[in-house]
């Protein structure tokens, strides 16, 4: 049976506040999607202007897998702290883990797509604007899934030493926040960089 | 809320060696410490920026003076603007917020203790990173020795060609990483404010400096992070060889305006909504009214906050927008002088009628309300096209804005001093020094930037190191660099206030004002843990209701 909250008049309602881990979060999310957003308008100025190649059409190529990888990670890390939540705890190792594993796949795309770029198609971030624009973007992203990578696998880490519970389900969700806004911020940068850039 | 301080009788605390001390003061994470810390710092980059801009007035002081070379003449303008900004202006700021905000919302420390101490440490690390240019700025190429493009640093002149050496990276990283710090502060007193608020104290009840400071640190948020952004596609173009900012490679300088004032312009009430927060609390408790138009004022605050953030270009009207461009940003300017107004008027109508008692703090205040206004009217002035157009890059344009930063925020932090600084040291500082301090800087800084304007409509540029004779502008310099030394005078003899009462004021007790918020229910200095118990509050005036229990706020509210 569900508890039934009845109020009487001339009593004080209960002091509630929000947490402030989450409030924070959410502030730290506001300041980094306005980063975000000077790169991006950066990078739609620059749209088009190089003076020499290549040029995004020439050379990229839509990473259609590792984005897939990368916005499953969401729903993973959703799922997970929502186990952790109802305590069960061995449903939210396994999925944090495969959050871990979609994010370090979409890592490892980033690095294999830079490592064509500068090998075979010789573009750096001194080769022109697009060069520039291009690596400063999406090298700000990966550098946000490194973060981001490095905050799991902590949790990861206390985890498997059997010291995350219920009671930690406060800052999983906290950093689920992250994950889920630097994924949001991915979907941004792959319509700018893959699709209005091409 | 009354019994504040937990005494254990028969125990007698000895004093700490002060190494301990020192260790103390270095590895606190108590809000109160570190606001005093924040300010303290504030304090010696004051006397350090106005130093630079005593050796900028010397050198202005009559025309073809050479006290100063060309070239040192542009580090010290350089210095002084980013210095007075950064670590001057957003330290004090931010010390008043830490030390003020957590004790008028009834809470016993901000809402993320460490994280508060890191970012103190990384604003002051930016102003060592900054000031460290002059020994580490030469690099190996033995090319300047501190950053000399303007506190702008417009493009092209951060690119590597015309900024060598590394006096310019230190700017870059200063900035960078007072940045982050800042970004710490802002988000810590969000969650102060949002999630700390003792029992009772709903958002309609917060002081209005609370209030403000929220907005403040929103602002923040938005307003940092271009230029965070901007400093490191900077960094980018410096050290990778990016060409963001690199016209030769199809980059573009007016980007890097545009990003630049994006931070810049709202940054202007970044420092002005603490300062209308400072005005916000004084004023009521030395007019013995309550504020007038609370809500109002609020909802003035959050305006201001928005439509700051769409007013950038108005920095840029010579640069040769479009002329939709020029409209709007014009139109957007006048707009933001609408809740400005605002205020202006509820802080006339809350001394309307009141009781005034004219203390030092009060008579600051007051002298912000005059000053703010006609800084703002110089601003409207310029927010017309064509009048930006023949006074941009004049000394018309200097006068404005120091009478914003100086007459506006400086003023208003200047009443802030007088006011808590009982509050924080327990002891009161001495109005006859006040009053001296307040009626010399009052007169140096109308010498100085009221007539500034002057040489300004008479087409003197700004930045220019010399001038030749004859031009009808030898006299107004020397009335300007005149008034400067007043102000230095005015300066020291608030540092000396500052000193003298600490050891020799008159003790504070816990209420010296007679005030209504929160931080004058507890000792002067408060403890460390603040309250003893966590008060509940029933209105906006919370001491208010406790002195007068026959007749509380909380009764119409």
């Amino acid at each position: 049976m569900s508890a039934v909250t009845v109020s009487f008049p001339n009593t004080a309602a209960p002091w509630q506040l929000p947490s402030r881990g989450k409030v924070a979060m959410a502030s730290l999310i506001f300041a980094e999607a306005a980063i975000f957003t000077i790169f991006v308008v950066a990078y739609l100025f620059y749209i088009g202007k190089s003076l020499t190649g290549p040029t995004p059409r020439e050379v990229l190529e839509v990473p259609i897998f590792f984005t897939v990888c990368l916005l499953s990670s969401s729903l993973t890390i959703h799922i997970a702290s929502k186990c952790l939540q109802r305590g069960k705890q061995g449903g939210f190792m396994a999925l944090w883990l495969l959050t871990i594993v979609l994010g370090g796949l979409f890592l490892y795309g980033t690095g294999m797509e830079w490592h064509r770029l500068i090998y075979e198609h010789g573009l750096t971030i001194s080769t022109n604007l697009f060069g520039t624009t291009y690596y400063s973007l999406v090298g700000l992203h990966a550098f946000h899934v490194t973060v981001g990578l490095v905050m799991l696998l902590t949790v990861a880490v206390f985890g498997i030493a059997g010291r995350v519970g219920v009671s930690q389900s406060g800052r999983v969700e906290v950093l689920s926040m992250y994950w889920h806004f630097v994924d949001a911020v991915w979907v941004v940068v792959f319509t700018v960089v893959y699709i209005l850039g091409r | 809320m009354s019994s504040n301080v937990i005494t254990i009788p028969g125990v007698q605390i000895e004093a700490r060696p002060w190494v301990d001390e020192l260790h103390q003061w270095l590895t606190t994470v108590d809000h109160k410490r570190l606001g005093i810390l924040y300010i303290l710092s504030a304090l010696l980059f004051l006397v350090i920026g106005g130093v630079e801009a005593i050796i900028i007035r010397i050198q202005l002081i009559h025309s073809h003076n050479n006290f100063v070379s060309p070239q040192v003449f542009n580090r010290m303008f350089t210095m002084h603007g980013t210095t007075m900004i950064f670590f001057v202006a957003m330290p004090l700021l931010f010390g008043f917020a830490n030390y003020l905000v957590p004790l008028m919302i009834g809470a016993r420390d901000m809402a993320f203790p460490r994280l508060n101490a890191l970012s103190f440490w990384l604003s002051f690390l930016g102003a060592l990173l900054l000031y460290f240019s002059f020994l580490g700025g030469g690099g190996l190429y033995g090319a300047g020795n501190a950053p000399d493009a303007g506190w702008w640093a417009y493009a092209p002149l951060g690119a590597r060609a015309f900024s060598p050496g590394h006096s310019f990276d230190y700017w870059t990283l200063a900035l960078l990483v007072s940045g982050f710090g800042s970004m710490g502060t802002a988000i810590n007193i969000i969650a102060t404010v949002l999630c700390l608020r003792c029992p009772g104290m709903t958002l309609s009840r917060m002081p209005l400096f609370a209030w403000l400071n929220l907005v403040m640190a929103g602002m923040v948020l938005l307003v940092i992070s271009p230029l965070t952004a901007a400093q490191i596609m900077l960094l980018v173009d410096r050290y990778l060889g990016g060409h963001f900012f690199d016209t030769q490679a199809g980059g573009s300088a007016v980007l890097w305006m545009h990003f630049f004032w994006i931070f810049g312009h709202p940054e202007v009430y970044v420092l002005v909504i603490p300062a209308f927060a400072f005005a916000s609390e004084i004023i009521p408790v030395f007019s013995r009214k309550p504020i007038f138009g609370y809500p109002v004022m609020v909802a003035a605050t959050v305006s201001i906050g928005f439509v700051s953030m769409s007013v950038w270009a108005h920095h840029m009207f010579t640069v040769g927008m479009n002329s939709y461009a020029n409209s709007f940003f014009a139109i957007t300017t006048m707009a933001v002088g609408v809740p400005t107004g605002i205020k202006i008027f509820n802080w006339i109508g809350t001394m309307w009628g009141g009781r005034i008692q004219f203390k030092t703090a009060m008579l600051f205040c007051i002298a912000f309300l005059f000053q703010f206004l006609l800084a703002g009217l110089t601003g409207i002035m310029q927010a017309a096209v064509p009048f930006d157009w023949q006074l941009s890059l004049s000394y018309f344009v200097v006068a404005h804005f120091h009478y914003v930063i100086v007459g506006g925020i400086l003023f208003a932090m200047f009443g802030a001093f007088y006011y808590w600084y009982p509050k924080m040291t327990g002891r009161m500082l001495s109005e006859r020094l006040g009053k001296w301090h307040f009626w010399l800087f009052l007169i140096g800084f109308h010498m100085t930037f009221t007539v500034m304007h002057i040489p300004g409509l008479l087409g003197m540029p700004r930045r220019i190191y010399t001038y030749e004779p004859g031009r009808g502008w030898d006299t107004l310099n020397l009335i300007v660099s005149i008034g400067a030394f007043i102000q230095a005078i005015a300066i020291l003899v608030f540092v000396a206030n500052l000193i003298i009462s600490y050891f020799k004021g008159a003790p504070a007790g816990n209420d010296p004002w007679d005030a209504w918020t929160l931080e004058w229910s507890v000792s002067s200095p408060p403890p460390a843990y603040n309250f003893a118990t966590v008060p509940t509050v029933a209105s906006r005036r919370p001491l208010w209701d406790q002195k007068h229990p026959e007749d509380p706020d909380s009764r119409y509210e």
